[in-house]
């Protein structure tokens, strides 16, 4: 039985694996709508989401399983006081598999350790988030037709951004990436995620220039700026609107282009992109349920 | 400054001078009925000034513990009164309620029963990191 919270735990050929999976889902859904039949999906979810518990839900109900769970703490035993373990024993006796998302660093693994199902991670705090990157890397291959030989540009908070991380972590193990780094001063890579691009002696570029590294990107990748990351309002109004992407400042940019956001958005991307051929963020949103749909049969192990 | 020597137990040598204090306490010795000499600043040839802890009884010394705090520390096992084997420590592996992890957002924050647990992710600079949120450990 296996589990999955944090990204590297899958190696490049189980990535392949599971984007091979998700494509074949997306051409034959009627062969894969009674996979999981009779199989219960819990989503524990201890803080709010649209996307990811959506599409966890989706994901299970398409394989023809069915889904229970809580969309808040204060829904479950944890509001009385109930600690993770004994939610993820109890959750054990009643699913096959778990979904979690928790504002505590560490509370999936903490479930994993003592459910007797396989847990997903769909989020602890600003620590990982593994079904995102896997979201990111299925629409960067259906884009672009490979993880190899391009240059990702990250635009935007790089510092607090938890998906910027996870992104770039799994894309240091492919071959011939560049990565761009634009954002404000205040809101760099932090280094310790710079020293893994060192030690695998991958190129980057770091600037707080969009529009100068725009005409080389294959993938951009914008991010929100977070209000809840930051300590002091004042910071994050001046910061809030450095990179707002509009339609005039794709000018320069290459035709086949992917835009890429992991959403929510709030004025960063601006809505006349929308209809832009290059704005992949709706497809990505689609892509999730996909590649959550091949990550549920591997860990249930169905085939 | 004389310490009657050991008939079954342990000797705790090459502590750095300072550390003996924190070793004493952190193997729970204060607890323990049979003699416990604590030696400080005593002179050495090869590091200036050392600790060194006597324990007269057979007693297993958690070498985790003692690799983290002082990895250049050597434990001596006595037995008749005969050094019959010394152990060379190393920064273990993996932590266990050694230290505590200073995260406020890490679950072990609010689930206080969690075993504190740190894995070793730099040997050559010693870092080691929360298992739960990765967080690095500073150095007591």
């Amino acid at each position: 039985m296996r589990s999955l919270i944090d990204i590297l735990e899958l190696d490049t050929t189980e990535i392949q694996q599971l984007i091979d999976k998700a494509n074949d889902i997306i051409a034959n859904p009627v062969k894969y709508s009674e996979k999981c039949k009779g199989k219960k999906l819990a989503t524990l979810f201890f803080e709010p989401s649209t996307r990811t518990r959506l599409s966890f839900e989706a994901a299970m109900y398409e394989l023809g399983g069915n889904v229970l769970g809580f969309s808040e703490a204060q829904s479950s035993s944890a509001a009385k006081g109930e600690s993770i373990a004994d939610t993820a024993k109890t959750t054990s006796c009643y699913a096959d598999i778990i979904a979690m998302r928790h504002p505590k660093e560490g509370a999936p693994l903490v479930a994993a350790m003592n459910a007797s199902i396989p847990v997903i991670n769909a989020g602890d705090g600003g620590h990982n988030h593994p079904t995102q990157t896997l979201t990111d890397l299925l629409t960067i291959y259906r884009e672009k037709g490979r993880l190899d030989n391009l240059t990702v540009g990250f635009c935007g908070d790089l510092k607090f951004g938890r998906t910027v991380h996870s992104l770039i972590n799994a894309l240091s193990r492919y071959e011939n990436i560049k990565f761009v780094l634009v954002s404000p001063v205040e809101l760099k890579l932090p280094s310790y995620v710079k020293e893994t691009l060192k030690k695998n002696n991958l190129e980057y570029v770091q600037t707080t220039d969009l529009d100068s590294v725009m005409p080389e990107l294959d993938i951009l990748y914008m991010t929100r700026v977070q209000r809840e990351r930051f300590f002091n309002e004042e910071d994050y109004l001046r910061l809030k609107d450095s990179y707002i992407l509009r339609p005039e400042r794709l000018n320069t940019a290459k035709a086949d282009l992917a835009i890429m956001h992991p959403l929510p958005r709030v004025n960063e991307i601006s809505v006349e992109i929308d209809n832009d051929p290059r704005a992949c963020y709706f497809k990505q949103v689609l892509n999730g349920k996909y590649i959550r749909m091949a990550l549920i049969l591997k860990l249930l192990e169905v085939e | 400054m004389k310490i009657d020597s050991i008939k079954n137990g342990i000797v705790i040598d090459h502590i750095t001078a300072g550390k003996a204090m924190q070793i004493y306490n952190l193997l729970g010795l204060d607890s323990m009925d049979c003699s416990v000499a604590l030696i400080k600043n005593v002179s050495s040839s090869k590091m200036g000034k050392k600790d060194i802890i006597k324990v007269d009884a057979d007693i297993d010394v958690d070498t985790d513990i003692l690799g983290y705090i002082d990895p250049g520390a050597t434990v001596n096992i006595i037995k008749n009164e005969v050094t019959v084997e010394k152990k060379k420590l190393e920064l273990p592996e993996k932590l266990t309620n050694v230290i505590k992890c200073k995260n406020p957002r890490c679950i072990t924050s609010t689930e206080q029963e969690l075993p504190q647990m740190f894995k070793l992710t730099d040997k050559e600079r010693k870092v080691y990191r929360c298992i739960y949120c990765e967080t690095a450990a500073k150095k007591e």
